[in-house]
């Protein structure tokens, strides 16, 4: 009975005691985002990503007098798994919520957070997306709280059909994708935007193959071949991404593969050199952009120095840049005037201005397009493999129309 | 025309090959032991680690005979120390366990070489083409995957069919006491051919690391493949099993150049369907869309129609 008294004493103190901790009026954020299974390499290098950004502007004294508190959550990719943790998130005083992977988790976090700011006006959440790139979020289903800092999907795969506009020896192209919402998305903006920008071009397949079972695509390169196309465009990631590739690379095709995600997460280490000069990729950013690396990607990569670590994510830079000048300029960290001030918000960065667009809160910064090569200056994952652009477009001419019609605090 | 079909031909039995390669060790264990493996893949993804490994230290030869032996004393040990204990709790019991050390070995190989894809290529040795058919390459290593698996296929056969031990693994299965009051070692002969198992899952594992990538999900991206072909193969039949992988790699690789639907069959049949047919979306599916899930099917098919699978000789 004592022992039980006191340790039952001895976790009150120290509950009390982190509590004590937490206290001081920390501006806190959500990070959810998978932490475990198989996309756990995606979410654990975005934490990574934003503690250093967290850290750096704590260094340099918080926002408006209030440090940053980064909250971390495992989502599973479960869209129910998320509004568990969503809730316990905002009880735990988060009135930011960072996510990326998964557009049905962002579907489900940005429903809870309007429907959570309907109900409980005065506690109002925002939702950051750095990542999840189904267009619907800033249309059909756009609301006041939730800003995009990636291009959409269809603003990706326009940049792609730009870099192909400008290379005229693709007469051919193959459309492959995985079979669901995604790929099907890909799938169609390929074709409406290769019509708009090379209705010459003549689309010679589009294959849709059921999401991660193809364990050999050699059956997949042997259509390719015979169709005779210059050009094959995914929006595969992953394994159905990199055995394709590899299967490509085996067979001796000879195309160029047009894709979104090529670009990080272990993909360059599974392609390494077989991609050289033929896998190319859309991105907001690149090692390889400037001459000399950026000096908040140098420093994160002297801070964290595996190889799995690699600086990734520009937009998150962004998104950090913009949100405190926006909570700078609405002098105050509450979520409803940061919105505001972010909303149609103009900034410089290093490689050019973006725009928080107030019609539809999606980002607009500059997109490259950028293809494998061994012989750039920065590589990535230690592969002595990098990325050289082939076309930057600027942030204005990503701009798509939009169907968005969002209601705004009064 | 002719020159997809003879690519998808070779395609399809370049896959039957491997697939074979991959689930002749499952099919020993499971016919020889009746332990239903599902740690197999993970054996297997650890022969392409170790292979990945040791090919980084002292080359690629070495690393194709020292890789299987590794995988080899590591299924040993399981059996001995692992599976030995569980065997009384039954079936289930066994199936849990391996379930379980499936997902450990999975950790370990995460903490061990990260979450992260290595870079794996082939090594120089074997990274050539060994012929083009209408252009397209064949490259060595696959030349050397479907050798390795018909040499797994014929040493497995003659060892088990007409060699002394082959006997003695074979009884131990069914008349266990009996064999043992013959003076046989019957523990011993488990551990054996679990061994053997494991041995066969780590040298497919060498070749695998090529042909997939390695990773720490490689296990379940191959797992529920290997387990398809064991049960159309049929429950203990090595010729089953061949049979099954080369029907399997055939019939998907052939299912992927068909750019037609259900829809289009009925349609030059004349059999109208309205376009507000509920079904109307499934029958539009195009039979290469739905090529990778036919083994699926088969195997859901095979199970209500023939349980024992095209060759077994005994129901799952």
């Amino acid at each position: 009975m004592r022992v039980s008294l006191r340790s039952s004493l001895t976790a009150f103190a120290l509950a009390g005691a982190m509590y004590a901790a937490a206290a001081p009026a920390d501006l806190k954020f959500a990070y959810i985002d998978p932490l475990s299974g198989g996309a756990a390499s995606a979410g654990i290098l975005g934490q990574k990503h934003m503690q250093f950004f967290v850290d750096k502007i704590n260094a340099a004294g918080g926002v408006n007098g209030e440090k940053i508190t980064l909250l971390v959550y495992d989502s599973k990719v479960s869209p129910q798994e998320t509004l568990i943790v969503l809730k316990k998130a905002i009880d735990e005083g988060a009135r930011y919520v960072l996510q990326g992977n998964g557009s049905s988790v962002a579907h489900a976090i940005t429903d809870a957070v309007l429907k959570h700011n309907e109900r409980n006006p005065g506690e109002e959440v925002l939702y950051f997306n750095y990542a999840a790139v189904d267009p619907a979020l800033t249309n059909e289903k756009c609301n006041f709280w939730h800003f995009r800092f990636d291009a959409d999907a269809d603003m990706k795969m326009a940049a792609l059909a730009d870099a192909i506009k400008k290379t005229p020896k693709i007469k051919k192209v193959y459309l492959i994708n995985q079979d669901y919402s995604f790929g099907h998305a890909v799938s169609a903006a390929a074709k409406r935007m290769l019509k708009e920008k090379r209705p010459d071009i003549e689309i010679v397949g589009d294959e849709f193959h059921p999401l991660m079972k193809v364990q050999d695509f050699s059956p997949y390169v042997a259509k390719i071949k015979a169709s005779g196309a210059q050009a094959v465009i995914t929006g595969n990631w992953s394994n159905d991404m990199l055995l394709l590739i590899k299967a490509g690379k085996d067979a001796g095709l000879d195309v160029s593969w047009y894709t979104f995600y090529a670009g990080a997460l272990g993909a360059p280490s599974a392609i390494g050199k077989d991609g050289v000069g033929v896998v190319k990729q859309v991105s907001e950013w690149h090692k390889n952009v400037a001459p000399t690396l950026d000096p908040d990607a140098a420093a994160y990569e002297k801070r964290f120095t595996q190889k799995e670590d690699d600086f990734a994510f520009w937009r998150i830079k962004t998104m950090w840049a913009m949100f405190v000048a926006a909570a700078n300029k609405a002098k105050s960290n509450d979520p409803v005037k940061v919105a505001l001030a972010l909303e149609g918000m103009k900034m410089d960065t290093p490689l050019g201005p973006v725009e928080m667009r107030a019609d539809n809160h999606q980002l607009l910064q500059p997109l490259y397009v950028s293809t494998m090569s061994d012989k750039v200056k920065y590589d990535v994952e230690d592969t002595g493999v990098g990325f050289m652009t082939d076309v930057k477009i600027d942030a204005e001419a990503t701009r798509l129309p939009t169907v968005c019609k969002m209601d705004r605090p009064s | 025309m002719l020159e997809l079909t003879l690519v998808s031909l070779l395609n399809g039995v370049v896959y039957g090959l491997l697939l074979f390669m991959l689930s002749s060790g499952l099919t020993l264990i499971w016919s020889m032991m009746g332990v239903l493996n599902f740690a197999h893949a993970s054996v297997f993804m650890l022969g392409a680690y170790f292979s990945y490994q040791i090919g980084r230290w002292i080359g690629f030869w070495p690393a194709l005979v020292i890789a299987p032996i590794l995988c080899g004393l590591i299924g040993a040990a399981i059996e001995r120390y692992g599976l030995r204990h569980v065997h009384k709790g039954g079936h289930s019991a066994e199936i849990l366990f391996t379930f379980g050390l499936a997902y450990l070995i999975e950790e370990f190989v995460t903490m061990i070489w990260g979450r992260h894809p290595l870079s794996n290529p082939v090594p120089p040795a074997i990274d050539f083409s060994l012929f083009q058919i209408f252009g397209t390459e064949f490259p060595a290593y696959k030349g050397l995957m479907m050798l390795i698996s018909v040499a797994m296929f014929v040493f497995l056969w003659l060892a088990l069919k007409k060699t002394r031990i082959g006997l003695v693994i074979q009884a131990a299965l069914t008349h266990p006491n009996a064999v043992a009051a013959l003076g046989h070692n019957v523990p011993a002969v488990f551990v054996l051919v679990f061994a053997l198992g494991s041995a066969l899952a780590g040298l497919a594992g060498v070749i695998g690391g090529f042909a997939f990538l390695t990773q720490p999900s490689l296990a379940n991206t191959v797992g529920p493949i290997v387990f398809v072909v064991v049960v159309l193969g049929g429950l203990g039949s090595l010729a089953g099993a061949f049979i099954a992988s080369m029907l399997i790699g055939i019939v998907q690789t052939f299912a992927v150049a068909i750019d037609y639907s259900l829809l289009d069959l009925l349609q030059a049949l004349d059999v109208g369907v309205s376009a507000t047919s509920p079904l109307r979306e499934f029958y539009s599916i195009k039979v290469a869309q739905a090529a990778p899930i036919l083994p699926y099917l088969l195997l859901v098919i095979m199970l209500i129609v023939r349980p024992r699978g095209l060759l077994g000789t005994r129901d799952v």
